[in-house]
Parts: C-alpha cells; sequence; structure tokens
C-alpha cells in the first residue's frame, strides 16, 4: 500500500510475480457488521467472492469455533514460519491450522503529553480527578477490559472466570459512573482526541502514530501500562466456500517474506508480525526499526507484560458480550 | 390519501360504458408496481421479523435459535430496556416541538414575505440533503465541541451545567431538531402556500386583529401540514440511532435504536430481543400516530 490509498505497491508486485490476479477490497470495517453480513451465506454455503478474509482474534475464534473457515496447509506456506513466536501458539487456533497473522497491535495508554502536563504510566496515573471526563476507551471489550484485568493483577491470557470478569466489569462501571469516562467508541475516537473532547485514553499503538501523523503533533504518546498492556492480531483466513485455497496460501505466504513485511510495515505503522522483516526494514528506516511498537522483542513482550486476552468459550463469549453490551449503555 | 381521493372522485365523473368499464381496472394495475413492492419488501420481512421475535435460544448453543412462539422476549426486552424507550419518545417530542418552533416561522416567512429570495430560501432547507446525514451530524460533534465556538460561548457565561454539550441529551435533542427540520418545514410551507391570502385579508376585514386572525384562520387552514410535519419528525425521530451514537453518552442518552443496532450486531444470540424491540417500537408509534391523527387530523387526511 502507498500514500495515495488507491495502489498497493506490494499487492501487484505479488500479482506479476505469479500472475494470480488478487483484488484488495476494504469491505470490512467492523468484524461485527462485515460478519453479520456474510455469516448466513457461509452457512448455508454459498460463496462469498473472497478467498481470505482477514478478522480479529476474537471473530476468528468464533468462525474457527462454527468451522466457517478451511484449514491451512503450512506446506505451501514455508514463510509461514517466519511468524512471530509469541503469536505462533494462540488459544482460539493452537498450532495456528486456520489463521495467519496479517498485522497486531498493542492497546495502551495513548495522552497529550503537553496538555496533560505529566505522564502517564498506569492506569492509576490515567483515571484521575484532573482528568475527568476528558477519557476515552476502546469499545473492543477484550483491550479495555483486558488492560483493566490487568491492572488488577489478572493473568488475561490464563485461566481466569467469571469472577475475574466481573470485578473488572465492576471496576469500569464504577470508572463510567463516577465520570473518568467521557466515551466508549471504536472507530470515532480519535475525533475526539483531535477535537479536545479528550486528551487521554485507552487506545491501539497504531492509531496514535496515525493522530501524531495527521495532527503532526509529537506530544501525542503511546505508553503500556504498567500493569501491562494487550496484543491483538487481525487474522487472514480463508472462508469455507473459497475454491482458490491454493492461490490464498500463495498470497500469504508472500506476505511473509520479510522483504514484503517490512515494505507493509513501513506504511501501516503497527506491529509486524513477521521474524527478519527488521533486518529488512533496517535498510529502509532505521528509526522504525528500532520501534517496539513495529518490532517488539520476545523480551520487550514479557517485560511489559503484553499478552493476548484468551479465546472465550461459546458461552461466555455470549454471556460477556451481552454484558458489556449493557455496559457500554445498550 | 388524498391521490386515492382524487382517482375515486374521476371514476364517477365520465359517462359512457366503454370508460367506466377500463376505469375499474386500471386503478388496480396502477397500483400493482406499488403493491408488489410493499409486499416484498415489507409485508414479506415484517412476518420474517416477527417469526424471529418469537424465537428461543437453543440451549446449550449460545448464538442458535429454534422456532418458537416465545412471547416472554418481549416482556424481557420491554423490560430491561424500558429507559431506552422513555428516551426514544421524549427525545422525538422534544425534536418534533422544537422542529415545530424554528420550521413555523420559517414556513410562513417562505410563503408570504419572502418574495423573490422564496427560492433561494428552498434551496437553502433542501441543499443540506446533497451531503450524507452521518457526515453532518459528525460536524454537529466538532461545531458542539468543548472548544469549539458554542460551548467555549456557553461556559465563558456559566450557563452550561457539566462544563459540556456533546454527550448530553441537549446535543443529541438537537441534533435530531436539525436532522428532521426540513421534514416539519416542507410540509407547513405547502399547506400555507396553497391557502388564499384573500382569506386571510377578510380575517382582517372582519376587525379581527392580527393574532386572532392567525389563530382562527392560518393556523386552521395550515393544520394538515402541522399534522404531516410532525409525523414526518417524529417518527423517524424516534426510531433514530445515529444521533444518539454520534453525540450522546454511553449511558444516559441511548436511544432503542441503539440497543436494536447492539442486540443485532454485536450480541451473539440477540437477534430475538433485536426484533421485539423493533416490533415494539413499531406498534407503540403506529398507536401513537393512530391517537395523534384521531385527535388533531383534519378530514384532509383521514
Amino acid at each position: 500500500m502507498d500514500d495515495e490509498g488507491k495502489t498497493y505497491p506490494t499487492l501487484e508486485a505479488f500479482i506479476k510475480e505469479t500472475g494470480i490476479k488478487a483484488t484488495y477490497t476494504e469491505d470490512i470495517d467492523d468484524n461485527d457488521s462485515y460478519v453479520s453480513k456474510v455469516r448466513p451465506q457461509l452457512e448455508a454455503k454459498q460463496d462469498i467472492g473472497k478467498d481470505i478474509i482477514t478478522l480479529t482474534d476474537w471473530m476468528a475464534n468464533r468462525m474457527i469455533r462454527d468451522q466457517l473457515v478451511q484449514p491451512l496447509e503450512l506446506i505451501q506456506m514455508p514463510n509461514a514460519g517466519n511468524l512471530l513466536p509469541p503469536l505462533k501458539e494462540v488459544s482460539f487456533d493452537p498450532g495456528r491450522n486456520y489463521s495467519l497473522t496479517w498485522q497486531s497491535g498493542f492497546a495502551g495508554i495513548g495522552y497529550d503529553k503537553e496538555r496533560v502536563g505529566k505522564e502517564l504510566k498506569t492506569l492509576d496515573d490515567l483515571f484521575t480527578p484532573e482528568l475527568r471526563g476528558k477519557i476515552v476507551v476502546l469499545s473492543e471489550m477484550r483491550d479495555t477490559l483486558g488492560l483493566i484485568m490487568q491492572w488488577q493483577g489478572v493473568d488475561i491470557a490464563g485461566n481466569w472466570g467469571k469472577p475475574e470478569y466481573d470485578k473488572a466489569i465492576e471496576k469500569f462501571n464504577q470508572l463510567v459512573s463516577d465520570g473518568y469516562i467521557r466515551r466508549i467508541k471504536g472507530n470515532s475516537y480519535l475525533n475526539d482526541l483531535k477535537s479536545g473532547n479528550a486528551l487521554a485514553g485507552i487506545v491501539w499503538s497504531g492509531d496514535l502514530f496515525i493522530l501524531r501523523a495527521e495532527t503532526e503533533n509529537d506530544n501525542w504518546e503511546f505508553t503500556i501500562p504498567e500493569s501491562g498492556g494487550t496484543l491483538w492480531s487481525d487474522n487472514m483466513m480463508v472462508p469455507i466456500t473459497s475454491t482458490h485455497r491454493r492461490n490464498a496460501e500463495t498470497l500469504m505466504n508472500y506476505y511473509y517474506d520479510p522483504k514484503v513485511a517490512a515494505e507493509v510495515a513501513a506504511w501501516v505503522n503497527y506491529v509486524c508480525p513477521v521474524v527478519g522483516a527488521k533486518q529488512e526494514m533496517e535498510k529502509i528506516d532505521e528509526e522504525l526499526a528500532q520501534s517496539p511498537f513495529i518490532f517488539p522483542s520476545e523480551d520487550y513482550l514479557t517485560k511489559n507484560n503484553i499478552q493476548g486476552f484468551r479465546a472465550l468459550t461459546a458461552q461466555e463469549d455470549a454471556d460477556y458480550s451481552a454484558e458489556w453490551a449493557k455496559v457500554v449503555g445498550n | 390519501m388524498s391521490a386515492l381521493a382524487h382517482i375515486g372522485a374521476g371514476q364517477g365523473a365520465p359517462a359512457g360504458p366503454d370508460t367506466a368499464k377500463r376505469g375499474s381496472w386500471m386503478p388496480y394495475l396502477l397500483l400493482l408496481p406499488g403493491m408488489l413492492w410493499l409486499i416484498v419488501f415489507f409485508v414479506v420481512p415484517l412476518v420474517q421479523l416477527f417469526t424471529v421475535s418469537l424465537q428461543s435460544k437453543f440451549p446449550g448453543y449460545p448464538g442458535y435459535y429454534y422456532r418458537d412462539l416465545n412471547f416472554k422476549n418481549y416482556w424481557s426486552a420491554l423490560t430491561e430496556f424500558a429507559p431506552h424507550f422513555g428516551r426514544s419518545l421524549l427525545f422525538a417530542g422534544l425534536a418534533t416541538f422544537f422542529a415545530f418552533c424554528l420550521a413555523y416561522p420559517l414556513a410562513y416567512a417562505m410563503a408570504f414575505k419572502a418574495g423573490r429570495w422564496r427560492g433561494l430560501m428552498m434551496i437553502c432547507i433542501i441543499a443540506p440533503f446533497f451531503t450524507s446525514f452521518i457526515l453532518r451530524t459528525i460536524a454537529w460533534r466538532q461545531i458542539l465541541a468543548d472548544e469549539g465556538p458554542v460551548a467555549k460561548t456557553l461556559n465563558f457565561l456559566h450557563v452550561l451545567p457539566g462544563g459540556h454539550i456533546t454527550e448530553t441529551w441537549m446535543a443529541v435533542v438537537a441534533g435530531l431538531t436539525y436532522n428532521f427540520l426540513p421534514f416539519m418545514v416542507l410540509p407547513i410551507y405547502a399547506s400555507l402556500e396553497r391557502a388564499d391570502p384573500r382569506i386571510i385579508e377578510a380575517g382582517g376585514d372582519l376587525y379581527a386583529n392580527g393574532f386572532t386572525t392567525f389563530r382562527t384562520v392560518t393556523l386552521p387552514m395550515s393544520m394538515p401540514g402541522v399534522l404531516a410535519g410532525t409525523l414526518l419528525t417524529f417518527i423517524p425521530a424516534a426510531g433514530d440511532y445515529v444521533n444518539a451514537e454520534l453525540l450522546g453518552s454511553d449511558r444516559s442518552t441511548k436511544m432503542v435504536g441503539n440497543v436494536i443496532e447492539s442486540q443485532f450486531f454485536k450480541v451473539p444470540g440477540g437477534y430475538p430481543t433485536a426484533a421485539a424491540l423493533s416490533f415494539t417500537l413499531m406498534a407503540l408509534i403506529l398507536a401513537l400516530v393512530f391517537v395523534y391523527v384521531r385527535k388533531f387530523g383534519t378530514e384532509e387526511l383521514l
């Protein structure tokens, strides 16, 4: 992808190299609404016209659980071995038989250093009277609640259960009713940071770098709270009805070539899931290559307690989603 | 409805056996495309929605349902989301009221005082429709933002409780009022424009002062427009969720539309609840409109 937003140099190079025709569409603007649309078709075994769909962990979990995606043949994708080790064993897809990471990111604290006037290192620093009503948080349950659970000392990748969940919900409810949290939003929270309605919040790493570039304001700071942050991924999968699995695998393999991965990472600014891309990036942009938010070392992840939210069972998924919907107001 | 009346009237008038015969099936033929459209895109989905609203959850398989006659869905949806229903009706009512207060003088000015400016005023009212309704609502977020002109001025005058406008009911009602204002202006304007100025003049000739003339002559003549305008504003406003989503807060200003959206898309297994809520909202609005039209309706509408 390049600055114009209309052409995708890496994809064009792929088409040239392999002769496989591929188009990239941004149909998925939200996991929920996209899957609501295609799910009935997939269940009825109708082709949805896509050979790769890219969805976030928890939605990938639902797709794999309900057998709406095809198993991948790792033997067709030698480059898939370049997957970053912490992403290899994910609880929703042990052994990565059905999915391959596209891009990853962190959720942590984002804030305007200058206007907040101090460093925010923990969630205790964030939820202070000075910032009351000036905080936005993500409507993505796994990120916002995940951070709060880590704040309460829970290992979110481990075997927590209902009591830990309820405790985090209780804390969150308290924060909302005490007026600390101004808004709970998915994609539009950046506008609140831009317009000054909010000065800080629980945000995604890549978004903050976009904000920094868009507002040309280097005071926007992203930090992982001392209690830990979440690591999430968008995962490529092949829908059950696709008849071009081999081609899809060739494409995935192509994007796991460190050279190509570095090129993509230089543009998207999210965590790059490909081992070796860092070395390639050093040739493109030294500064980006050193950024822990794009190429985090395993050490960095463990030291900062950055973890993925564990996969929920179908029952937990339904219960917690309903509970979360209530907490955010509907 | 007045269109139907015209067809009926036209039928009686012409003489001759040939025209009468053709006239008997012609209206139905003309209605056919409309009826088909209504059946395919309104009646069928409505029946489907109703059956979904009565489904039960499949025990042990979250997110799956089976066909049932589970009327309990309605009860639990109503009790759980009663505040949201209340807000929908209240906000829509307030928005209708404010839209009326803004629209009537505007329509009056356009009909009687605008002169050559009438065309320009009409364009100003219709022009916003050329951009997306969502974009315009997002723009309102910027206008009402903490550091925007409105909030800053009000804060300076110390008349803004809480210190901000967005994330309050005021922003939601303002958004609703703004978004549905043209639907109020246009019908009122249409009925005022049709009014014969000589009748209004006659009010003065009969020694009524300006206010009495307005109350007893102009306003009653514009009632069909007012009725149509209030319905066109209230009904979509009660079902709206965009304004509450973009301008409101998460806890205290969400409306029924927001609940339906989240139950449909975000909660696995929320389909029956969402369907039950949609049906209840529809029934509620229908009942309200029925009472309203009965009470204030004019001959021309019924």
